[in-house]
């Protein structure tokens, strides 16, 4: 039997003697180029029933790197599925060496690049519960620490870091302020124009100036400044913590006798509870234009009477009720937006995903803790 | 050894806005040796390795890696040189989200028509090339330093690229693991024929690999000394030379003085 093929610059032949003992003979280069080519065509040409034996000489071999033993190891797992051997001579120095430190006669079959494991439902679900557990610690110990740092801060307050916390309030404050206004003066130009479509069938357009300014400032104006807040700094909180938590920067805090918490997470949470309420006063005054707007140029009613009827519904405890509650949303996004940044761990990947889960963890909670507020002024007023 | 020229470097200068860093340096690597570039810090050395992988384009000047010039062809076309060189970045640059092997196996998958069945072997293969066989699933974050060199190492040689650069090999390696990775560098040389460019100031694996060396000067902004070494250690003139080859403490009033200038 004689067999030889061309490939691009290693060619082959295969030899069978009188005794039955194939040989395999290859010339010219086994490298990145050829290799490939080279195990595809020996593949198609060694076809079952295999000889008991191969024997592979590598006289004619003028260079070989990893790729070109590649093809020898898919030879000899070959040779091994039909219990054959694989028998290497006529290598040179340099061949033999390259073979050794890639150890060759080591290299067995089981596959690499397949990491996913398939476990059972159950052993999914302890896995679960265990990194949840796991994950509860972190969380308490977190709020612990931020209570410390709290009472703290408190008592001294000469240790809260001014310049952090000024600067925490402008990036949190002033620079959401033009988008807060924005998407508020649009939110009251809507609510008056759908709930007018309605209330002017009743001749009862001044009450679009109650149901704008109620619902704004009970409900709409904290819940949405929340969310823009936890868009924009919730998800700045994560980032920067836990890019400083995968360089080390958290640790060589720690150990330079600074408390991470009291130094990052306080001036956060000062800045933030003390600029939320704000932007959701202005978020308030500028849904309220909105209607205003609307009830000015759609509905026929003066400015005088529309903002007469606005101060008339509303009362000052509405008013300091939705500053509480846009507090508390302040506490929860700066909170949750700090912890996910300190619960990063390994790389860019992680932080991405600390960035995502703060924002989606933020607005959650803002939206239960509505819920719960709902409830308790449902049954103390 | 053979004399033919595979990075040829001609009158570069390399500058961020107004300031020159590399004023119209010119130099050979030629195929198979051991190339180091020296130098202080700032003194270019970064801004020169960052030149010679196309990550900057030069003011002025050429750079011809293995025939083609990078400094003024397209996209596509530096593409094609980049596959001929592979990087060992300081801090190993690997994916933290993907285990070794999957990140020595990502350029094989994406430029090589080979099965992944194969490249799973190959990967095996490459790293026990740099004795890290049976790390394969690990992830970047469980392995140790030294050990992210080599896997790094690993990924850089995933392609058998003629070239490579090593950016400060031996930083934050201790003595011991930094003399293993200088062997496995000479190793490699010898046995593929690799060409290597290593950018450090390691005076200990200066002496242990590098075959010929280049060193820059913030003064000059340029090369002040090429050769061997060995032969510069004891022979140069040069002050600055002498100094670093020999570990002498600088006139720091002085060097800071030419800073300015």
């Amino acid at each position: 039997m004689r067999n030889s093929q061309n490939s691009q610059s290693c060619r082959y032949e295969v030899l069978q003697n009188n005794d039955g003992v194939v040989t395999l003979h290859l010339h010219g280069r086994l490298d990145a180029a050829t290799a490939a080519q080279t195990i595809a065509g020996l593949k198609s040409c060694l076809h079952p029933p295999l000889p008991p034996a191969l024997t592979v000489d590598l006289s004619k071999v003028s260079y070989l790197d990893d790729f070109g033993a590649l093809v020898l190891v898919e030879l000899k797992n070959l040779m091994r599925t039909q219990n054959g051997g694989l028998y290497i001579t006529n290598a040179n120095e340099h061949i033999r060496e390259i073979l050794s430190m890639l150890k060759f006669d080591t290299l067995t079959a089981p596959a690499l690049l397949s990491r996913q494991r398939h476990p059972g439902m159950f052993v999914r679900l302890g896995e679960k519960v265990l990194a949840q557990a796991a994950g509860l610690g972190l969380i308490f110990s977190f709020i612990g620490a931020v209570c410390l740092a709290f009472i703290h801060v408190c008592l001294h307050p000469g240790a809260l870091r001014k310049d952090d916390t000024f600067s925490s309030m402008e990036k949190v404050g002033v620079d959401a302020l033009p988008v807060v206004a924005l998407i508020s003066f649009l939110l009251g130009l809507i609510m008056a124009f759908m709930s007018s479509v309605q209330l002017q069938q009743f001749g009862a357009n001044i009450y679009v100036a109650s149901l704008v300014s109620l619902a704004m400032v009970r409900e709409l104006g904290p819940i949405m400044t929340a969310i823009i807040v936890a868009g924009r700094s919730g998800s700045a909180f994560a980032a920067e913590i836990g890019t400083m938590k995968i360089s080390d920067e958290v640790d060589a805090l720690f150990t330079m006798g600074f408390d991470p918490t009291r130094f990052l997470v306080i001036p956060k949470i000062v800045a933030a509870v003390i600029t939320v309420p704000l932007l959701t006063l202005f978020s308030n005054l500028f849904a309220i234009l909105g209607g205003l707007v609307v009830g000015v140029f759609m509905l026929d009613l003066t400015a005088n009477a529309y903002m007469a009827q606005t101060l008339q519904t509303l009362t000052l405890f509405d008013v300091f009720w939705g500053f509480f509650k846009a507090a508390v949303f302040a506490l929860l996004i700066t909170g949750i937006g700090c912890l996910r940044g300190f619960q990063v761990r390994g790389g860019a990947a992680d932080v991405g995903r600390a960035t995502t889960s703060a924002v989606v963890s933020s607005i959650f909670f803002i939206i239960l803790a509505d819920a719960l507020f709902a409830v308790i002024l449902r049954y103390w007023k | 050894m053979n004399a033919k020229a595979i990075i040829q470097v001609r009158d570069l200068v390399a500058r961020y806005g107004a300031d020159i860093i590399l004023d119209r340096i010119s130099f050979d690597v030629y195929e198979g040796e051991i190339f180091a570039v020296l130098g202080g810090s700032g003194s270019g050395k970064s801004t020169l390795l960052k030149h010679l992988l196309g990550l900057l384009q030069p003011a002025a000047g050429e750079i011809i890696i293995d025939g083609d010039g990078i400094s003024d062809c397209d996209e596509n076309r530096l593409q094609q040189i980049l596959r001929k060189i592979g990087v060992l970045y300081q801090s190993a640059a690997l994916f933290g989200s993907m285990t070794v092997a999957e990140n020595v196996a990502l350029p094989i998958l994406a430029y090589t028509d080979l099965p992944e069945e194969y490249v799973s072997h190959l990967v095996r293969m490459k790293l026990n090339l740099v004795h890290l066989g049976g790390y394969e699933n690990y992830l970047p974050s469980e392995i140790s330093g030294g050990m992210k060199k080599r896997a790094g190492l690993a990924r850089a040689m995933a392609l058998n690229p003629k070239i490579l650069f090593f950016d400060e090999p031996s930083a934050g390696l201790d003595p011991v693991t930094s003399a293993e990775l200088d062997n496995l560098m000479l190793h490699l040389n010898k046995s593929l024929g690799t060409t290597m460019v290593i950018v450090t100031h390691e005076l200990e694996s200066i002496f242990a690999v590098a075959d010929r060396v280049i060193m820059l000067h913030n003064s000059t902004r340029g090369i002040i000394a090429e050769g061997d070494p060995k032969y510069l250690r004891d022979q140069s003139r040069n002050p600055f030379v002498k100094q670093f080859f020999n570990r002498l403490p600088g006139d720091m009033t002085a060097a800071n003085r030419k800073d300015e200038l």
